[in-house]
């Protein structure tokens, strides 16, 4: 079954001063259910606009993007995001920011607070429940938006480079609980990162994206058995994997850089 | 940050400065530096106050000068945040509002006394109106920057969680603006002051302003200093005080 169905999408805007740009240019891609899915490529590469797109946050210009719930033309309940710098409300604390998502889809009540609860022990925040998100660390931060993500219980979930602004130990530990979380939960995931060990750790599938205009220049099953267990990180064949994807991203990067 | 640490020691430091300018014009009246007829001993300004406070002439005064500065402010507030969210979230209504706001923006507002007193009279309503309008812009370009300022990413979240229209303005972009309009806020409170004062000094038969001024022409200086002196404290009191609620409402920002 199809998670997410991208048909020749090509997308462009111009920025107050200055040329169109091309930011991505007839892409196609399908995202089977419960597939976790990485896109991968230099900035500049339109892989966070193509997220945006799917998530409905900027109207589709050219092209379709289908999920279980039809076209996509806005957000929507299906679909839930995590932004690279956490997108938390400042002003509700941890709990009241879960409490809210909840609140939106008409859950309040006992019920909305043991569910709450319930995924901030998930995201192992018990006992910040009342913090409010200046007091708590990046990692932090982003475990509580995690968990206000999840607990509105979406099929896709939608990663713009979420561990991208954690320090290096903290993000091996998010990688490895998202795994979990989503072993568990078995949700399509799209993942953006110019990360390659991150996104060979953590995806089934990565799309290499090349820069400008933005298309997806190849899509690499890496499938390892054993994919979540740190000594991966020492198989041979991962390691073998990770070089072969960095010459695709070192070539795009290059071309970017040389302008050819 | 230094300030909650030690509130004791801040106010005692903020206090010193004051203390020695009033002990200076207590000393250079005492000893003739400057004429009494210019500025009265601080100790005689005391005395006047006491017998303000007495005669019940300053309790008038300020019951006449409140509710009418407090109606302008609270109008300016509630008026501005509309306003200022109406720019925020419509091009066509910043078109049309924006460039009023920016003609009426550099004129001083105690120009419209004379006018304002032709059209709503010598009584409360043209004090109100004068507060409302010193009081208005600096709420509506707070609301209107503070919103404009919002991270995108956070209304974004929002509609992805299903929030309507009408939750995005009032469950985001008003609580993620509060610092801004409660900055804008602060400034209006401390124009509603001069306003008050300014309008009241030019005519009016009672409240603060008219009583500085009907002392000040009758000669008794030192009761005028009295009024002006409780017009100040007024005046940083309602600021301390008000900046002190921001800050609770605004804790979860560290």
């Amino acid at each position: 079954m199809t998670g997410i169905e991208i048909e020749h999408v090509t997308h462009g805007y111009t920025p107050r001063n200055g040329a169109a740009v091309t930011a991505l240019s007839d892409v196609s891609l399908s995202v089977p259910q419960n597939q976790f899915h990485a896109l991968l490529g230099p900035s500049g590469c339109g892989k966070s606009t193509l997220l945006y797109l799917i998530g409905g946050f900027i109207p589709v210009q050219q092209g379709t993007i289908r999920t279980q719930a039809g076209e996509v033309r806005a957000p929507g309940p299906e679909r839930g995001i995590v932004f690279q710098n956490f997108a938390l409300f400042p002003w509700k604390t941890v709990k009241q920011n879960v409490l809210y998502a909840l609140s939106l889809r008409g859950q309040r009540g006992t019920e909305a607070d043991q569910r709450a609860q319930h995924f901030i022990d998930m995201v192992h925040l018990t006992g910040f429940e009342r913090s409010y998100p200046t007091q708590l660390s990046g990692g932090m931060q982003q475990r509580a938006a995690i968990a206000r993500t999840l607990a509105t219980d979406p099929d896709i979930l939608l990663m713009d480079e979420p561990f991208g602004a954690l320090d290096a130990q903290t993000r091996r530990i998010m990688q490895e609980e998202l795994l979990g979380i989503w072993r568990a939960s078995r949700k399509t995931v799209v993942f953006v990162t110019h990360d390659v060990a991150e996104a060979v750790y953590l995806a089934d599938c990565i799309s290499v994206m090349s820069a400008r205009p933005g298309r997806i220049q190849q899509a690499i099953t890496t499938d390892f058995n054993n994919r979540g267990d740190p000594a991966i990180l020492r198989n041979p064949e991962f390691v073998e994997t990770v070089e072969h994807v960095w010459d695709l991203v070192r070539h795009e990067v290059d071309v970017t850089r040389g302008g050819r | 940050m230094k300030d909650r640490a030690t509130p004791g020691r801040a106010m005692l430091g903020r206090a010193v400065p004051v203390l020695i300018v009033l002990a200076a014009w207590e000393a250079a009246t005492r000893l003739g530096l400057v004429s009494p007829a210019m500025l009265p001993p601080f100790s005689t300004v005391l005395v006047a106050l006491g017998g303000l406070v007495a005669d019940g002439d300053l309790w008038r005064n300020l019951l006449a000068s409140g509710p009418r500065s407090l109606a302008g402010f609270a109008a300016a507030v509630v008026v501005g945040t509309v306003l200022g969210g109406g720019m925020a979230l419509s091009r066509g209504f910043r078109s049309v509002v924006n460039p009023v706001v920016q003609v009426f923006y550099p004129l001083p507002k105690s120009a419209l006394i004379p006018l304002l007193l032709v059209w709503f009279g010598l009584g409360d309503t043209s004090k109100a109106v004068l507060v409302f309008l010193g009081c208005l812009l600096p709420v509506v370009l707070s609301t209107y920057n503070g919103i404009a300022g919002v991270d995108h990413v956070l209304v974004w979240s929002a509609r992805s969680m299903g929030a309507s229209r009408l939750a995005i303005v009032r469950d985001v972009l008003l609580p993620a603006a509060s610092p801004a309009i409660l900055t804008g806020i602060r400034t209006a409170i401390a124009f509603m002051f001069l306003l008050m004062v300014s309008s009241e000094l030019v005519i009016a038969t009672n409240g603060l302003g008219y009583l500085i001024g009907s002392l000040g022409d009758a000669g008794s200086y030192p009761a005028m200093f009295a009024v002006i002196l409780t017009v100040t404290a007024l005046g940083y009191a309602a600021d301390r005080g008000f900046l002190a609620l921001s800050r609770h409402w605004l804790r979860w920002r560290e």
